[in-house]
């Protein structure tokens, strides 16, 4: 059970690129399809609690289906499995990105892709922003966060918990 | 003392992000960035989009590829214990004592209230990081078709870095003289503001 989990781990790690949600679809392949150790609605109810607790959604969902299957050891199994591969893959880049950072061609590719990524992280506040302004009060909190970041350079943890406490007063 | 602020960063981050993925990017730009001054912005650019273009979680991925920079393999260790750490915890306390937590009234008000807040911190990292990036034409035209293919053409980011990367690569190859000198490419570690 244990060396199914950690191989059904590793593969959700290995083949979902773009993280986060990019896992889901595999993760629910392996544990509902593949292996039937959830159902669709337990796995659907791990998928809400991982979304609003902290930290990456994969590493949250990995930690909680391992615990449904094989209690704690499950747990840790899984969500070293589901981590393993990253750590393999982006050591063996940052080994050579450090080695060949100052060569002309990975200064060439790294000049452009900058500004790409700035538009790609610009996309992901209008993907996030779609589900989320869903009314007038969402506007409103995320008015005055920008306004207190941006202008007052107000602590970024500080401004989590503030708008948590705003979602409260408003909801 | 450096891996064990290493690993503080990086379990901050870990415990005060809500909703994954890109939401944590502000925090970890916090952190590494202001805070420790462990990269500059073009660097921390250049993370994001290696971590964007391996598998695995963009959060993780980035953490592995800091702790490299700062300690090698040992680094990359403990900044991803660091990143994972706090999920395992609040997880398992969550499925052994607290499953139908996520029912809870007031827990669905903190979430409504810091998904808005999380879109703001995200559009005020890509203002920072624009700023410190300049202003140039070409720079201008590859953040808009980035910005573009990704949410008018719904093609996926991977696709995105990978072409961007080589169209990149020829491009400022053939047209541009050298490109402009990564400032400060290595910053001292450890001034805390």
């Amino acid at each position: 059970m244990i060396v199914s989990l950690f191989l059904a781990f590793f593969k959700i790690g290995l083949f979902s690129f773009g993280g986060g949600y990019a896992m889901l679809p595999f993760m629910q392949e392996q544990t509902i399809d593949v292996h039937g150790w959830l159902t669709t609605s337990e796995f659907l109810d791990i998928l809400g609690v991982a979304q609003i607790t902290p930290g990456p959604i994969s590493i949250n969902t990995a930690t909680f289906v391992g615990y449904d299957i094989a209690g704690i050891l499950g747990a840790l199994t899984a969500t070293f499995a589901v981590v393993l591969p990253s750590f393999i893959i982006v050591l063996t880049i940052s080994f050579f990105f450090h080695k060949f950072k100052e060569s002309k061609v990975i200064q060439n590719v790294f000049q452009g892709l900058r500004p790409i990524v700035l538009g790609l992280v610009a996309s992901a506040a209008v993907d996030i922003g779609k589900d989320v302004f869903i009314d007038f009060k969402a506007v409103i909190i995320s008015i005055i966060v920008f306004v207190l970041i941006t202008f007052r350079k107000m602590n970024t943890i500080t401004l989590i918990i503030l708008a948590g406490v705003m979602g409260v007063l408003f909801y | 003392m450096k891996l064990f602020k290493l690993f503080m960063a990086f379990f901050k981050i870990g415990f005060f992000t809500i909703g994954g993925g890109y939401a944590m990017l502000p925090l970890i730009q916090k952190e590494v960035v202001d805070v420790n001054g462990w990269l500059n912005e073009e660097e921390f650019l250049d993370a994001i989009a290696i971590s964007q273009s391996s598998p695995g979680a963009v959060a993780v991925n980035i953490s592995i590829f800091i702790g490299y920079r700062l300690g090698g393999v040992i680094g990359s260790i403990v900044s991803t214990l660091g990143t994972t750490l706090p999920s395992v915890i609040i997880i398992l306390v969550v499925a052994v004592y607290l499953y139908e937590y996520k029912d809870i009234a007031i827990v669905q008000k903190v979430f409504l209230g810091i998904r808005p807040a999380v879109v703001s911190l995200i559009a005020s990292s890509v203002v920072v990081l624009a700023k410190a990036l300049g202003f140039s034409v070409d720079k201008v035209i590859f953040a808009v078709a980035s910005f573009v293919l990704i949410v008018v053409f719904d093609i996926s980011p991977i696709y995105v870095i990978l072409f961007g990367g080589i169209i990149s690569g020829i491009y400022y190859n053939k047209f541009k003289k050298t490109p402009k000198q990564t400032k400060e490419l290595y910053k001292e570690e450890g001034e805390e503001k």
